[in-house]
């Protein structure tokens, strides 16, 4: 069962900026992919394009079995409601806000509860380790935890598709390290993942690495084993052993 | 996968509240400081409408107190000009019609009254010298300061009762004192209390219809009739009144209502200064370009956070309503400070000259109902820009 698929994708910006030049890409349920490129190969169209939150000029792409071109704004709104979370690299909590309600307030396009929204935060904060942090703000959180929030904000609603803009890219390597642990464990948990990067090592740590050059995928490695069986929870992956994880994988 | 259709969540009454207040939250200076342009705006209105309604009210009350049921008859002119005069047994006349309760009269007399006779006869300040009856004061409601009334034997009497002003002009403060009047003495028996209705006895120095006869020369000719009716029968009474005081010539009869010029008052100080509140509405606009101008600096600044709610499932609809809910709340919020600060400039002022304090409930509701077509109006505008946004460009811009 696909989450996305994408056939023959082309994305081209002002009439001349080719940004995707006929990208193919299925990515199945429970899946942990990377989609890895140097920057201006096209990466952040890709999860506009996956993100529903932009069309693409030729080609169709489907999330959750839905053509988006056919959808209107109200229904892609409501797409992104049920079957996607995003993380982002610049977190975008509210400031002033606790860590609680900022999770909640992430369910507030769903017709959820109040009540309801808060309960379901707290047992996302509580998946993504920071059970013991619900009334900090963010200025009272390390980076590493923000983002850990920013990541309990997008899973709270069990969408079945996390997107993660460089989830690390503002985070040292302590603290990349942390939330690639909680990653690998929502994906041991079933939660199908896309990770947007530029960073070699974060992609060789996933289980799929789709790579983009110039608007083309030019590889789509898979390897046998996930990264559950290291990162997972039941093994409790401190920082140091996420890091050597990624050295040590195959390129 | 079923193909269902995909409907957006609606956003409930409350969380679009929340939303709005979060994004005001954040910010209190900025808050404080476009909301109070709008709270200028409506403070100026309420106290310009407060002010005229508590000064309004106040005459009202003293219109109440005073009743409206007092008519004034006087002598007009007759058909060639000439000064008519009442007969004189009109009071007679006119306390015998059905409604009517009380009657009295004055009657001019030509003398002058000074506190001694060296004083020149010129020097009268002001002060007219009548003959009254004795019915007079009950009819008026009036009172004495000091002394009595003119009762069935001191009317006979060389005495005489002061008007408050005519007594102060005299530097009379006392009964006992002798005046002169006429070519003789006459003593003080009593004062008046001040008089709205009948401003022209508060000037005046009151002696007898037998007495002003017998001693003054008074020819009995009643000058004024003063008559008190049922308030329902006022305007029947007015009618009969000229036939039945001068049956031959009614024209010759002037009928009037003294309360009418504190009624023609009180209306006048209803109708608000429209400078005033010209002005205010003046404040009010320009703290709605206020309003409107942080909701755009806002937009500008928050597109992250447009970015992110669309993400996270927000419709267009659902950015500009969170948008507008803030310019909303804003200008709400303006307009509750701005109607307590009016009502209680309405309320100072009002206290400092002794007045009710009126604060018309319409003039609340309606400066509520202006806050919010402005904030809706302010707000517009922005959300448009919010929910125009497309999510990639808010998320890219950092």
């Amino acid at each position: 069962m696909s989450v996305v698929e994408l056939h023959d994708v082309t994305k081209v910006y002002e009439g001349h900026v080719e940004a995707l030049r006929g990208v193919d890409l299925t990515v199945e349920r429970g899946e942990l992919v990377a989609i890895v490129g140097p920057s201006g190969s096209g990466k952040s169209t890709m999860l506009h394009m996956i993100g529903t939150l932009d069309l693409p000029t030729t080609g169709t792409v489907r999330v959750a079995e839905y053509d988006i071109a056919e959808l209107s704004d109200r229904e892609l709104s409501a797409l992104r409601a049920r079957h996607l979370g995003f993380v982002f690299q610049q977190f975008h909590l509210a400031p002033g806000v606790s860590a609680l309600d900022n999770v909640a307030d992430g369910l507030l396009y769903s017709g959820i509860g109040l009540r309801a929204r808060r309960e379901l935060a707290a047992s996302a904060l509580e998946r993504v380790g920071l059970g013991h942090r619900l009334g900090h703000r963010p200025n009272q959180l390390s980076g590493g935890e923000q983002q850990r929030v920013a990541v309990a904000r997008a899973v709270a609603g069990d969408p079945p598709l996390l997107l993660a803009d460089e989830p690390t890219g503002n985070l040292d390597s302590a603290s990349g390290a942390e939330v690639l642990t909680v990653l690998g464990g929502l994906h041991a948990a079933g939660t199908t993942i896309a990770i947007i990067t530029h960073d070699a090592e974060i992609a060789a740590w996933c289980h799929r690495q789709v790579r983009l050059r110039d608007g083309r995928i030019v590889a789509d490695l898979t390897r046998a084993a996930g990264p559950e069986r290291v990162a997972g929870p039941e093994r409790a992956a401190g920082p140091e052993q996420v890091a050597g994880f990624g050295q040590g994988a195959p390129e | 996968m079923t193909r269902n259709r995909l409907t957006p969540a609606r956003l409930g009454f409350a969380d679009v509240l929340r939303v709005g207040a979060a994004g005001l939250s954040t910010r209190p200076t900025r808050v404080i400081l476009s909301a109070l342009g709008i709270a200028i705006g409506i403070a100026t209105m309420i106290a310009v409408i407060g002010i005229s309604a508590s000064s309004r009210e106040q005459l009202l009350r003293q219109l109440d107190r005073l009743g409206t049921n007092l008519l004034t008859v006087s002598a007009g002119q007759t058909m060639f000009g000439k000064e008519a005069e009442l007969p004189t047994g009109a009071v007679a006349m006119v306390e015998r019609i059905g409604p009517v309760r009380t009657a009295g009269a004055t009657g001019a007399i030509t003398a002058t009254v000074r506190r001694t006779r060296y004083i020149p006869e010129e020097v009268t300040g002001g002060i007219a010298v009548q003959a009254a009856t004795t019915g007079l004061l009950a009819t008026l409601e009036g009172g004495v300061t000091k002394g009595a009334w003119l009762n069935a034997a001191t009317e006979r009497q060389p005495v005489v009762v002061l008007g408050a002003k005519a007594a102060e002009t005299l530097g009379i403060s006392r009964t006992g004192v002798r005046v002169w009047m006429g070519g003789r003495w006459f003593t003080v028996v009593g004062i008046l209390t001040p008089m709205p209705l009948a401003p022209e006895i508060e000037r005046s120095a009151l002696v007898g219809f037998p007495a002003g006869a017998e001693l003054l020369g008074f020819d009995g000719h009643p000058s004024t009739i003063y008559e008190r009716s049922t308030e329902e029968s006022v305007e029947g009474v007015r009618g009969v009144l000229p036939r039945t005081v001068n049956p031959e010539n009614p024209e010759e009869v002037n009928v009037s209502r003294p309360s009418d010029a504190l009624a023609a008052r009180a209306a006048a100080a209803g109708a608000f200064t429209n400078l005033l509140l010209g002005l205010g509405a003046v404040a009010l606009l320009v703290g709605g370009v206020g309003v409107a101008n942080t909701m755009v600096i806002s937009v500008l600044e928050r597109r992250s956070e447009i970015g992110l709610r669309r993400s996270l499932g927000a419709t267009r609809g659902q950015v500009r309503v969170q948008f507008l809910a803030e310019s909303l709340l804003l200008s709400v919020l303006g307009g509750v400070v701005g109607a307590v600060l009016g009502a209680l400039a309405t309320t100072g002022y009002a206290l400092s000259r002794g007045w009710p304090a009126v604060v018309p409930p319409w003039a609340l509701g309606g400066a509520i109902a202006a806050t919010l077509v402005i904030g809706t109006i302010a707000g517009l505008y922005p959300a448009m820009r919010a929910a125009r946004l497309s999510p990639t460009v808010a998320l890219t811009t950092t």
